[in-house]
């Protein structure tokens, strides 16, 4: 980041309008993505993966069987791409580091006491640090919402910060849990925050709550990345997370982005998927593509 | 990151979508279309046929009968002669064969949207969600009111007009067909209704739809022609009431012809509509509103937000998103349910348009065009934005119909007011602001007669639409355009 970058004041954030945003986002489902674009979305898709699963049961053995998938999705049709990561708890992630050797699946880990957040600011930073040393590539750290909703925004961003300096080299996402946000502003306003504050991806939610990822809510979020790249100069990921299952739906994502940041944010590097179900619906489109029929969802594999 | 010191994004690069065509074998069009008089299609008198062409291709779709004096003093009898018993009939019956017209065209609402696309030029995207669709609606919503003229205008005894002359553009063939058809059929009137010279053919499927749906014969007559036609309906004394929609040169003329006579009136005009964007406006959504404002129906619109005016704190910013923006916009195959602005509708409308570029660079505005490239064939125009323009400039004053935006800055709200008044014309304007009470501040002082806050370009069968001043009287939609069908 520039050292010249001036820190603007969040409390008067630019103003977002629902009506509007939704109208746009109408605009995005009704493009029309056919033959050969169609293929070509639907394996940036499965790059753009981070294939997750964050659950108390998880153990070392389901989460080695999610990583061989990770990097072998679906090894019938030749030339698909890995996802980009997996997402797991931080006690998972050494698991994960030592199952993707070679793969170049990279580990994400959440941290800072995920879902909710509740907990010390040394717990988070501790949470964070032992993400690191065990071999996170990427943190998903979760927001202070109470802290931000009480108005609160030096709070919140400087525990951004904070992670951000735990963090070393690993790229740090901001789940904002925009669930809990309520408005469209409060969005626009914490992307803000985030943003200045140091993160390399900001993220929707967690999944943990429902409404996760929207087309509306993602959309005020590339537009405060465009606003803050032409500010700064430094590009910001998205990744929206929870409820995109089909790749219908993904693809649309994709062409918002596509109309919003433009080419350079269709990377893995820049836009991720947190989602557990979506590949296989993706598989399965492929394999319709490829042989003009749809498969019984037994033929692809579920990990 | 070195490269990317510049700060363009880059749209369309990495992942351009694949042709998405409408399919347009399930339409039927017939080779030539006669004049649909008296419940049947009957040969014209002058024998002349004209034809009628696709604007993306220039391709000949078909050709439609060239009516005469004679042709139109024989559809406004056949009107006539049906206004005695269609008046008498009772409005609920009436309103049964209006909801049945409105079923009718959403049935056929494919067949129509691929037509409309392809005799017009505009983008299937829009005829598809939003000309069938709302054209359907307004037959809905005066259906509801044939039997409730009473509850309409209460203790006024209202009582149709006669035989209504109606003359509609070529930018919205089938919902202005429907904004002139709806009320005058609820009110009880018979209508004689000629499309544009350039748009005949959604019109004339409506007369089959109209045949089909067993409307008593006589009720509506579509006849088809140019502006001669027009002048024989507007001066045919057995005609009550003229309704135009078009150029206020020929709403100027409708006027002095029709002056010493009795014959009712309501024109809806050109416009030159202000688009007005405060710095506290949510910004993203407003550039979405500018785009929409001018770049729906290739500018074809008289309510299009032709003069943007914009507060000059947040110039630079909004300027830049919108250019981003335009960057987005793909313009091409009106057919392609991905193109978002379609073929300029007629040639000699595309001349227009290029001659207005021309005047507009050598006045000394800047102007910008995205990078998109346009089809070899057909009539095509870059969507346009002019900066570093003044209420000085021909550009800013003059309608242009097509997608060109001329750009100003303003400092203060007492200055974009008057800006936003001093033109000719009245029909509408655009506010965008967070601010509730600044809405309401503006609604009240601009002569326009449709202000939207927060959006653009929205229409619905219950609201009234019309103009001030140049831009024309009375209104459609609404009960304010049930009233202008009905004397009371």
């Amino acid at each position: 980041m520039s050292t010249k970058t001036t820190i603007p004041d969040f409390r008067i954030t630019p103003t977002v309008d629902q009506v509007g945003v939704e109208e746009r986002v109408t605009r995005f489902t009704t493009r029309s993505i056919k033959k050969e674009s169609k293929m070509q979305g639907m394996k940036m898709i499965l790059s753009m993966i981070d294939l997750t699963t964050l659950e108390g049961k998880d153990t070392e053995g389901k989460v080695k069987q999610m990583c061989y998938k990770a990097a072998h999705l679906h090894d019938i049709i030749p030339g698909l791409p890995t996802v980009a990561a997996v997402c797991v708890y931080p006690s998972m992630v050494k698991t994960a580091k030592d199952a993707l050797i070679g793969t170049g699946v990279k580990v994400a880990s959440v941290s800072t006491a995920f879902p909710s957040g509740q907990s010390t600011h040394e717990i988070k930073i501790s949470d964070t640090k032992f993400a690191i040393a065990n071999g996170a590539d990427e943190i998903d750290m979760v927001i202070s919402r109470g802290e931000f909703l009480k108005g609160n925004y030096n709070f919140v961003f400087d525990e951004i910060a904070a992670i951000k300096q735990a963090c070393g080299k690993a790229r740090l996402k901001v789940i904002f849990e925009t669930g809990e946000l309520s408005t469209l502003d409060n969005i626009r306003k914490v992307s803000d925050i985030a943003m200045y504050a140091g993160a390399d991806f900001i993220k929707t939610s967690t999944g943990k709550i429902s409404p996760a990822a929207t087309m509306p809510v993602t959309l005020v979020m590339l537009e405060a990345i465009r606003d803050y790249y032409y500010a700064t100069g430094r590009m910001v990921g998205m990744k929206p997370a929870g409820g995109i299952s089909t790749s219908k739906l993904a693809l649309q994502y994709l062409i918002m982005v596509n109309e919003t940041l433009g080419a350079d944010w269709l990377s893995n590097e820049w836009f991720r998927f947190g989602a557990s179900s979506l590949a296989n619906d993706v598989l399965m489109q492929i394999a319709k593509q490829n042989t003009g029929v749809y498969q019984c969802s037994d033929y692809f594999s579920k990990d | 990151m070195s490269s990317k010191k510049e700060k363009k994004l880059k749209f369309n690069a990495a992942w351009d979508l694949d042709p998405a065509p409408e399919d347009s074998k399930h339409v039927s069009i017939k080779k030539q279309y006669d004049l649909f008089i008296n419940g049947e299609f009957v040969k014209p008198n002058s024998k002349k046929y004209f034809a009628t062409y696709n604007p993306a291709t220039d391709e000949k779709i078909s050709e439609v009968a060239d009516a005469d004096e004679k042709d139109v003093d024989k559809a406004v009898k056949a009107a006539r002669a049906a206004f005695g018993k269609w008046s008498k009939l009772s409005g609920k019956e009436r309103g049964k064969y209006i909801y049945r017209i409105a079923r009718l065209m959403q049935e056929r609402a494919r067949e129509f949207a691929v037509i409309e696309t392809m005799d017009g030029g505009k983008p299937i995207r829009e005829s598809r969600d939003i000309d069938v669709p709302l054209a359907a609606n307004h037959f809905f919503y005066y259906a509801g009111w044939a039997d409730k003229l009473e509850y309409a205008f209460p203790n006024r005894n209202p009582k149709p007009l006669g035989v209504a002359g109606q003359i509609i553009p070529w930018n919205f063939p089938l919902l202005m067909a429907a904004w002139k058809i709806a009320p005058a059929l609820a009110a009880g009137n018979t209508v004689v209704l000629k499309p544009a010279e350039t748009t005949p053919l959604t019109a004339l499927k409506l007369a089959e739809l109209i045949r089909d749906s067993g409307l008593p014969k006589g009720v509506v007559n579509i006849i088809t022609g140019a502006g001669k036609t027009g002048a024989a309906i507007v001066n045919h004394p057995d005609i009550d009431k003229i309704a135009f929609t078009g150029s206020t040169n020929v709403g100027k003329w409708i006027q002095k012809s029709i002056a010493g006579t009795d014959k009712k009136c309501t024109l809806e005009l050109g416009g030159k509509a202000a688009n007005i964007i405060f710095e506290d406006a949510p910004l993203d959504q407003a550039v979405e509103g500018i785009i929409n404002g001018i770049f729906f129906n290739q500018g074809h619109v008289c309510c299009a937000g032709s003069r943007l005016f914009v507060q000059e704190s947040v110039a630079d910013i909004v300027i830049r998103k919108l250019k981003d923006r335009m960057e987005t916009l793909r313009v091409g195959d009106p057919m392609d349910k991905n193109t978002d602005i379609g073929a300029i509708n007629s040639k000699q409308q595309l001349l227009k348009i290029q001659e207005y570029i021309e005047i507009g660079k050598n006045e000394g505005g800047e102007i910008y065009q995205p990078s998109c490239s346009l089809p070899k064939k057909g009539n095509f125009c870059k969507p346009t934005i002019f900066l570093n323009v003044s209420q000085s400039h021909r550009i800013v004053q003059e309608e242009i119909f097509g997608p060109v935006l001329a750009i100003q800055t303003f400092r203060t709200i007492e200055e974009v007011i008057e800006k936003a008044n001093n033109i000719p014309y009245g029909l509408s304007a655009g506010v965008w602001t967070d601010k509730g009470s600044k809405i309401f501040n503006l609604t009240s002082k601009l002569k326009a007669g449709v202000v939207w806050a927060n959006t653009y370009n929205k229409f619905d069968p219950t609201s009234p639409f019309g103009g001030y001043k140049e831009s024309g009287f009375g209104r459609e939609g609404g009960l304010h355009g049930l009233g202008a069908y009905l004397t009371i």
